[in-house]
């Protein structure tokens, strides 16, 4: 059902929320830049619909708000162990078409791939999501060849217009209030992009013989192995675990879980002191390999969504979708035509 | 020819090898300027100079050639220039009413550079709005960080950004990028301790690399923006020497007002013989002693709470 919908009503709607949800959103922190007097978006909780940003992409994505950077699985007495309490509140999550596509990948691997994950489950199940209506694509975009530019599993969307907002509301519950607040109803869809400056083909024939081309051997030394691209990659999962014994006690302390970098160092060591992918060029070869080929070959779909972050925050202006695009060239080169 | 040296060199025009020959001195405090005073420096380089212009150390320009009778007419043309960089003058078409307090000079700063802590112009621009004009021979300069580019320590006033880093354990991937950083760039002030860095204020020099290198914005930047205040730093001939210490997160305000603090304290003491009229500030705290010149410069001046004073002060240099 679709309405249109000024700043007023729209901030009507969301202090009603307030009560069950924290709401998040791209936001504009000023002076939240690594660089002096510079701002930064990214996701923060919103009061009020003026403090969305629409018209620039989030440097880190939607992910920051949904799964907990460290998060405590529990804590530990020399007896004992006590999982902490869910949050209080569920959460509504503003999010754009890319991002909406992300949460079908991360779903996939916290809860189809064997037993579902309790801590993911019981954040998950309190999410609401508002698809952000897109009506021009960013430089970096390639959301159209990934095929992730029309996700529909929203509650609600949001299209900004001249005059307020058209609002798609398939969640009845949240479409009644705009009814009763007095808001025309009228046909909306989501604002999609169809075309990205920023295309991306990849070959048929990609296997794993890829590993012997050359093109990785240029990233050893371009790549930095800092891990941007990860963190803010809205499909990364993968956490490390740490047991931290409180120093007082010595016997008493907490498990937490804590995001990870597979570009950063450690990340392969493995007990009795094994350490794989040393080069900076093996990790981006792994990398590419699981967000363009194997998490496919497992899932029938490919686990990166064009959302170009990887591409705008990488310090060393190493592009993820170029790679892509070279990935034709490496296997011509294996193949020997 | 009958020309006044010392009304000359006040006006920011020199006595030079060549009879009857100047040379006009143009500041550009804190080192940036709109392109468009570029054809005005190069008319007057070709119309009354020999036609080059020197890149001074000072940030500036100096056009040679210029000969002694054309000084009004270059002033006159200097106008715009003057007005544009937003120079206190004291008679509109007259040129620089001083010439003895120097260009206050700064690196490129936070408009360029990613670690720079601040705005170097503005603050250079400020500070020459307080101090300008004058006689005395103050060298000021102002650097985005700890690296020192502009070479601050050379200065009577050395000015270096600072940002308080601020960390948030939330964000905190375990990486160790900023302990690695801190350790080979910078002075050692972080150590990992249960996963996550753990700050020693003590070595902390706010340089920001830390803020730089974390790859999830645990480490973020203060709003306040702090400095450190280095003093009496000086090359020449009798006793060269480093600026040494002073402030650590100290603010601009507080920075300002040492500076002109110190002005009255030098119009006290000053040798009234010095040569020109100029005396390095040093050579004065020399013979005055340090807690004198501590008592002129901290006169009415609110540090804040975080800024650490060194105590003593103390300065040795090369001696010949």
């Amino acid at each position: 059902m679709g309405f249109h919908v000024n700043a007023q009503q729209f901030d009507q709607w969301l202090a009603g929320l307030k009560e069950d949800y924290d709401v998040y959103a791209p936001v504009c922190i000023r002076g939240g830049s690594i660089y002096s007097d510079a701002d930064c978006i990214r996701y923060g909780k919103i009061d009020r619909i003026e403090d969305v940003v629409f018209d620039k992409k989030s440097e880190y994505s939607f992910k920051e708000a949904m799964i907990p950077v460290s998060e405590t699985l529990f804590y530990f007495t020399e007896e004992d162990c006590t999982v902490p309490p869910a949050r209080k509140k569920g959460a509504v999550i503003f999010l754009r078409s890319c991002d909406l596509s992300a949460v079908q990948r991360l779903d996939d691997m916290y809860l189809g791939n064997g037993p579902e994950d309790f801590y993911y489950e019981r954040i998950r199940s309190r999410i609401r999501f508002v698809l952000m209506g897109c009506s021009k694509s960013f430089d970096s975009c390639f959301c159209v060849s990934m095929g992730t530019n029309t996700a529909s599993r929203y509650d609600l969307c949001v299209n900004v217009r001249t005059d307020g907002f058209a609002v798609d509301c398939p969640n009845r519950e949240w479409a009644e209030f705009f009814m009763h607040c007095g808001c025309e109803e009228q046909p909306v869809t989501p604002d999609r992009v169809t075309e990205n400056r920023t295309k991306v083909t990849l070959p048929e024939n990609l296997s794993t013989e890829v590993y012997r081309a050359s093109l990785w051997d240029e990233y050893n030394k371009r790549c930095i192995n800092c891990g941007r691209c990860n963190f803010v990659c809205p499909t990364c999962t993968c956490f490390t675990m740490q047991d931290l014994f409180y120093t007082e006690n010595g016997k008493v302390g907490e498990r937490r879980r804590v995001w990870a970098s597979c570009m950063v160092d450690g990340f392969t060591d493995v007990a009795g002191g094994g350490s794989y992918r040393k080069k900076n060029g093996e990790r981006m070869r792994f990398k590419v390999m699981h967000k363009v080929f194997d998490y496919k070959e497992r899932n029938g779909y490919h686990m990166c969504v064009g959302c170009g972050r990887c591409d705008d925050i990488c310090p060393e202006y190493i592009s993820f979708s170029r790679i892509l695009n070279r990935l034709e060239d490496g296997m011509k080169e294996v193949s020997g035509s | 020819m009958d020309t006044n040296t010392a009304a000359l060199k006040k006006n920011a025009f020199r006595v030079t090898k060549e009879r009857n020959v100047t040379c006009i001195r143009i500041r550009v405090p804190g080192g940036h300027l709109e392109a468009k005073y570029l054809p005005v420096l190069q008319e007057i380089a070709e119309k009354y100079g020999n036609g080059t212009l020197h890149i001074t150390n000072r940030q500036g320009f100096e056009i040679p050639g210029i000969s002694f009778e054309k000084m009004p007419e270059v002033n006159a043309a200097l106008q715009s220039i003057i007005e544009g960089l937003e120079i206190n003058q004291e008679e509109e078409g007259a040129g620089y009413p001083a010439a003895g307090t120097r260009n206050i000079i700064g690196c490129i700063g936070n408009r360029v550079c990613p670690y720079g802590n601040y705005d170097t112009t503005a603050l250079a621009k400020r500070i020459e709005k307080a101090v300008f004009p004058n006689d005395l021979h103050f060298k000021i300069a102002v650097t985005g960080c700890h690296n020192d580019c502009a070479k601050v320590r050379m200065h009577d006033f050395g000015i270096m950004g600072m940002t308080l880093p601020r960390f948030d354990a939330d964000r905190c991937v375990s990486c160790g990028a900023c302990v690695k950083k801190c350790q080979k760039k910078s002075t050692g002030a972080l150590t990992l301790s249960n996963f996550r860095p753990v700050r020693d204020p003590k070595k902390c020099i706010g340089c920001g690399e830390c803020v730089l290198a974390c790859p999830n914005h645990a480490w973020s930047r203060s709003e306040e923006k702090y400095f450190r205040l280095t003093l009496l730093g000086r090359s020449g001939k009798k006793n060269p020497r480093m600026g040494e210490n002073f402030v650590k997160w100290i603010d601009e305000d507080s920075i300002v007002k040492i500076i002109l603090n110190t002005y009255d304290y030098v119009k006290e003491y000053i040798d009234p013989d010095a040569p020109g009229g100029k005396e390095h500030i040093g050579y004065i705290v020399d013979r005055t002693g340090v807690e004198e010149f501590l008592k002129w410069a901290l006169k009415d001046v609110t540090l804040p709470e975080i800024a650490e004073v060194t105590k003593p002060l103390y300065w040795k240099g090369v001696e010949y």
